[in-house]
């Protein structure tokens, strides 16, 4: 389900898509947020009655007990508020909230699917939210709905990536460098020999004719090494 | 040159611009802040990125510039499409102009729940006047004992629980039943409908039998302080609520859900005007209704002016309008 996209019309012209986030990566962050606010509660809840030698005078019991109360109930508005449509949980899972129009949501929006929780979390445990997140066509809970939200996969920034493409950029085969890429980005999950028979046969095809024998010795590390070359833009070096 | 070398040279000669760009948007999001320049920096940038991605999309798809750009002209569409942080200023226009518009389009709304929960409370009265024994119905085992012994189940509460306590009980417990009472609205208005007509058949019920005991002056006592914003704001809560339900009956918009969101979008401000409503009469609640030590004048008081204040702020008058240069106080078009 992650790999849906909501697609908007951007300002320019040019369609905008964004990955939507499913019910798995909902799940993911709300937990890890549940956690956070239950701990921090705790923590007050604790410290405070460690404060009051663990007696709970009549007078020191809203400092007690509000607190934590507080801290449970109002951290998701609260925090979202913040962090620009973010928690700590959401960053965690790599989601974010956007409004219908791709942007960061206003403090309003975020008030309203907060208040909707109160449905979504009937009967308990989020069931209404969660089997709204399976019917729904963009995954969104009720709350979602009404506020104009929804949570879309939050990428990781491009910039080194684009750094990476500018540095090999002169090179005139924009597959391979790719391909040699991506091939990096899995070489831990391939097995060693079917990794190794992938790097030898796309270095041949770049290398010259004289340096195929060459190729064909390199170890599994040193294969790895002049592969990150071609991913950079090295390739034509080298060959040469 | 080849067609393929064209572009990556093409793409040579930006790819520099785009990192600066992803390191620009990594450092905005990492600040908050940013200035008028670097807004308006953004957004020619994200005129050349558009055009840049469209060209990428057509002949480098598939690849890791294309998958870079798209990443990086989302995040850029983001930060450029985000809603503006208002501040004060905005405080100030949500009182003198939004609060007043959707009070404007809820009167009739709001004159049906006042209507609804005066007609449940008569209902609720009738009832246990005539049937004394269903009171069970409405309330709990603890309060009859209470009020057939002689005292309000309010008496000596401060005693038990302190004030601050029991504001913020109050006050939550109002705002849970303001929320739900919106967000039953989904149900067609008709969720929104019961729960009134549920509050108000308790406030009857439970005066007349309180009444039976000799307890009403008592009852109103306690109440009048804090009860004519807590009803009102309930009522109100009522109204917003009907309206999300007449926006899915009647929509507006091209779609029920446009038409959903379109609604609650006008309504929130003044649901946020009700949750600090609440809040104040949570803390009269808490502090005052059960403090015998307030005379009946001061509760009326305090009740009627509390009132007063609330139809000036949802009125729009906490915000003066802004006077035009040539001295009009009107707004200008």
């Amino acid at each position: 389900m992650d790999s849906e996209r909501y697609t908007i019309r951007g300002g320019t012209g040019v369609d905008v898509a964004m990955p939507i986030a499913g019910p798995g990566s909902r799940s993911y962050a709300f937990i890890i947020d549940w956690h956070i606010r239950l701990i921090v509660a705790l923590a007050w809840l604790l410290g405070a009655l460690l404060v009051v030698n663990g007696r709970i005078a009549w007078t020191t019991r809203p400092m007690v007990l509000i607190p934590p109360l507080v801290i449970y109930f109002l951290y998701h508005p609260i925090v979202e508020l913040f962090m620009r449509g973010q928690t700590p949980g959401k960053r965690a899972a790599g989601v974010r909230i956007v409004d219908r129009d791709g942007g960061i949501p206003g403090s309003g929006a975020i008030v309203v699917r907060n208040i909707f929780r109160l449905v979504d979390s009937l009967p308990g445990l989020y069931v209404v939210g969660l089997l709204t997140t399976f019917i729904s066509a963009q995954r969104v809970r009720i709350g979602d709905m009404a506020a104009g939200t929804l949570l879309v996969l939050d990428e990781p920034s491009p910039a080194k990536a684009l750094e990476e493409i500018a540095a090999g950029a002169a090179q005139d085969d924009l597959v391979v460098s790719d391909l040699a890429a991506q091939i990096l980005e899995r070489w831990p999950q391939l097995a060693a020999d079917r990794r190794s028979s992938i790097a030898r046969e796309l270095l041949t095809k770049r290398a010259a004719p004289d340096q195929a024998g060459r190729i064909a010795l390199l170890a599994d590390a040193d294969l790895r090494t002049e592969l990150a070359a071609v991913a950079r833009g090295g390739s034509r070096a080298r060959a040469r | 040159m080849t067609s393929k070398a064209g572009i990556a040279a093409w793409i040579g000669t930006r790819a520099a611009a785009w990192a600066e760009l992803a390191e620009g948007i990594g450092t905005r999001r990492r600040r908050g802040a940013s200035s008028i320049g670097a807004a308006t920096q953004f957004v020619d940038s994200y005129r050349n990125l558009a055009r840049d991605l469209a060209g990428v999309r057509r002949f480098a798809p598939g690849t890791r510039v294309a998958a870079a750009l798209e990443t990086l002209y989302a995040q850029l569409h983001a930060e450029i499409h985000r809603s503006p942080r208002g501040g004060w200023r905005a405080v100030l226009d949500m009182l003198r102009d939004d609060l007043p518009a959707a009070m404007r389009e809820l009167a009739g709304g709001i004159l049906a729940m006042v209507c609804l929960m005066a007609g449940s409370a008569v209902a609720g009265y009738w009832l246990i006047t005539e049937y004394p024994p269903l009171v069970s119905l409405v309330a709990s085992e603890q309060m009859i004992e209470h009020v057939e012994s002689g005292s309000l189940w309010t008496e000596g509460i401060i005693n038990v629980t302190p004030s601050s306590l029991l504001s913020v009980q109050i006050l939550s417990n109002n705002i849970v039943v303001s929320f739900f009472a919106v967000c039953a609205g989904l149900l067609f208005g008709l969720g929104t409908f019961y729960l009134i007509a549920l509050n108000g058949f308790m406030l009857g019920a439970l005066f007349a039998f309180v009444g039976q005991h000799g307890l009403g002056r008592a009852l109103f006592t306690f109440i009048v302080a804090h009860g004519p914003v807590e009803l009102s704001v309930i009522c109100i809560a009522g109204a917003i609520g009907a309206a999300v339900g007449d926006s899915l009956i009647r929509p507006r918009h091209a779609s029920r859900r446009e038409s959903f969101q379109g609604c609650l979008a006008r309504m929130t401000p003044l649901l946020g005007a009700c949750v600090v409503l609440l809040i104040g009469s949570g803390f009269i609640e808490g502090f005052i209704s059960p403090n015998p030590t307030y005379p009946l004048g001061a509760r009326i008081t305090i009740g009627v002016c509390y009132w007063i204040l609330m139809g000036i702020a949802l009125g729009g008058g906490l915000a003066p309008r802004r006077p035009l240069a040539g001295g009009s106080s009107s707004d200008s078009p």
